[in-house]
């Protein structure tokens, strides 16, 4: 694996620790709360290297 | 929101159960083999990772098969598998890979070209992740891929793809298109180092012949045809009439263009002695206004929406009610395949190359694709080569 792409990667597990913590954070909106974790599975699969 | 623990709890155990179903069913569909059965010609398997070492361990690593005869010939070399969404390529190879005998001269077989685009999907298109077809003994199941590599394996894509050596501005995604990286080079992007390798196979084994076999779309005007530079044009020309007169179908030789790079059919013959071919036969299934992409358009390449185009005259092949099936699309290219020997062989006696019993247009169209497939279940075990 490049050293680029494991940059990338990093990024990528950046991206979804946010998304985490602001689906931990939230407590009012339902919306949000969902938009949060369906935007967390491509990253998710990116890490584990499914997708 | 009133008790936000629980919303949450049934909101992630909801973001688990797409997770798992989801990832699961692509990386299932990224670690299937396909067993092939090896054939009466085979003689031995290398990979691709022993003319190009930077591809050792990668995704992009996939077998290539030599089938050599007895009395030394010519080579001709046969790619598919190219765009891994368009798999009539890859089972007219297989099925000569499963049936042909090399009397005279090589035949080197790379039916997973780009090995990572096999193992990559479409979901956001529809793309069903597998096909089946039917066979004397059962169903013989197929992954269906994409056509780029998968960006598991190529990661990330540049905003510009520059080519190499010519440093022509290509689209980002072709980065990852194996037949935008041609001549390649030994340390570039992985798909570069996958055209490098193939390139070092066709200059160590001094291949005379390089077929490239794909499918393209209806509305496409490159489809249904024999794409040649000035090299190989004489040959790709006598080819294509003679299918037409012999076999009732039309293949018409399409020009290389000189000013756009990366493509096998440009490269191959600027940067090797090889002659190149690259051959397109019609897959309604690609073409953008259609029904869903399901398993049965993409087998007999029928659809409402193409039917009333080609009314309108908008297609750039004849498209009836029967479609394109993909028989039809695989007997074209294996007669076209073995026209091209034929007639390199014609010119050039002293090198010329001598198979037999790879199934023709008409064969097949009356067989079915399936026909021509063996069962690995009946064959000893080391016969049965997973790929």
């Amino acid at each position: 694996m490049s050293f680029i792409m494991i940059l990338y990667y990093l990024i990528t597990a950046y991206l979804a620790v946010l998304l985490i913590w602001n689906f931990v954070l939230e407590k009012k909106k339902v919306e949000e709360l969902a938009q949060y974790l369906l935007v967390l599975i491509p990253l998710v699969l990116r890490i584990l290297r499914i997708k | 929101m009133k008790r936000p623990g629980i919303v949450k709890a049934v909101l992630v155990l909801l973001f688990l159960v797409f997770l798992v179903q989801g990832g699961l069913r692509l990386y299932r569909h990224r670690h299937f083999e396909v067993p092939v059965v090896a054939g009466p010609g085979l003689t031995r398997v290398a990979r691709l990772s022993d003319f190009g070492p930077g591809l050792k361990g990668t995704m992009a690593d996939t077998p290539v098969y030599f089938l050599e005869g007895k009395e030394p010939g010519g080579k001709a070399i046969l790619f598919s598998n190219t765009h891994a969404n368009e798999p009539e390529g890859l089972l007219a190879v297989l099925l000569i890979l499963e049936n042909a005998v090399v009397d005279k001269g090589s035949l080197i077989l790379i039916p997973q070209f780009n090995h990572s685009a096999g193992r990559n999907t479409r979901p956001g298109d529809g793309y069903p992740l597998y096909f089946e077809i039917p066979t004397d003994w059962g169903k013989k199941k197929f992954r269906m891929g994409n056509r780029d590599a998968s960006p598991l394996d190529q990661w990330p894509d540049p905003d510009v793809y520059i080519h190499y050596p010519d440093r022509q501005l290509l689209s980002y995604i072709d980065a990852r298109n194996a037949n935008r990286t041609w001549p390649g080079r030994p340390d570039g992007p992985l798909m570069e180092k996958v055209t490098f390798a193939a390139m070092e196979i066709m200059r160590g084994q001094k291949v005379d012949i390089a077929i490239d076999i794909h499918g393209a779309e209806t509305m496409f005007p490159v489809t249904n045809c024999i794409v040649a530079p000035d090299k190989s044009n004489r040959i790709a020309t006598m080819a294509a009439l003679t299918v037409k007169a012999k076999e009732g179908f039309d293949s018409h030789v399409e020009p290389s263009p000189t000013g756009f790079r990366g493509l096998s059919h440009r490269e191959i013959g600027d940067f090797s002695e090889t002659l190149p071919f690259l051959l397109e036969a019609p897959i309604p299934f690609l073409d953008q206004p259609t029904g869903p992409k399901t398993e049965k358009f993409l087998l007999d390449g029928k659809d409402p929406f193409l039917l009333s185009l080609a009314q309108k005259k908008k297609l750039f092949v004849p498209y009836d009610a029967s479609g394109w099936p993909l028989e039809k699309r695989v007997g074209q290219h294996c007669s076209v395949i073995l026209e091209i020997l034929r007639q390199y062989s014609k010119k050039n006696p002293d090198r010329s190359i001598l198979v037999r019993d790879i199934p023709r247009y008409a064969e097949l169209a009356q067989n079915g694709v399936g026909h021509y497939f063996h069962d690995p279940s009946g064959v000893e075990k080391d016969k049965v080569l997973l790929d």
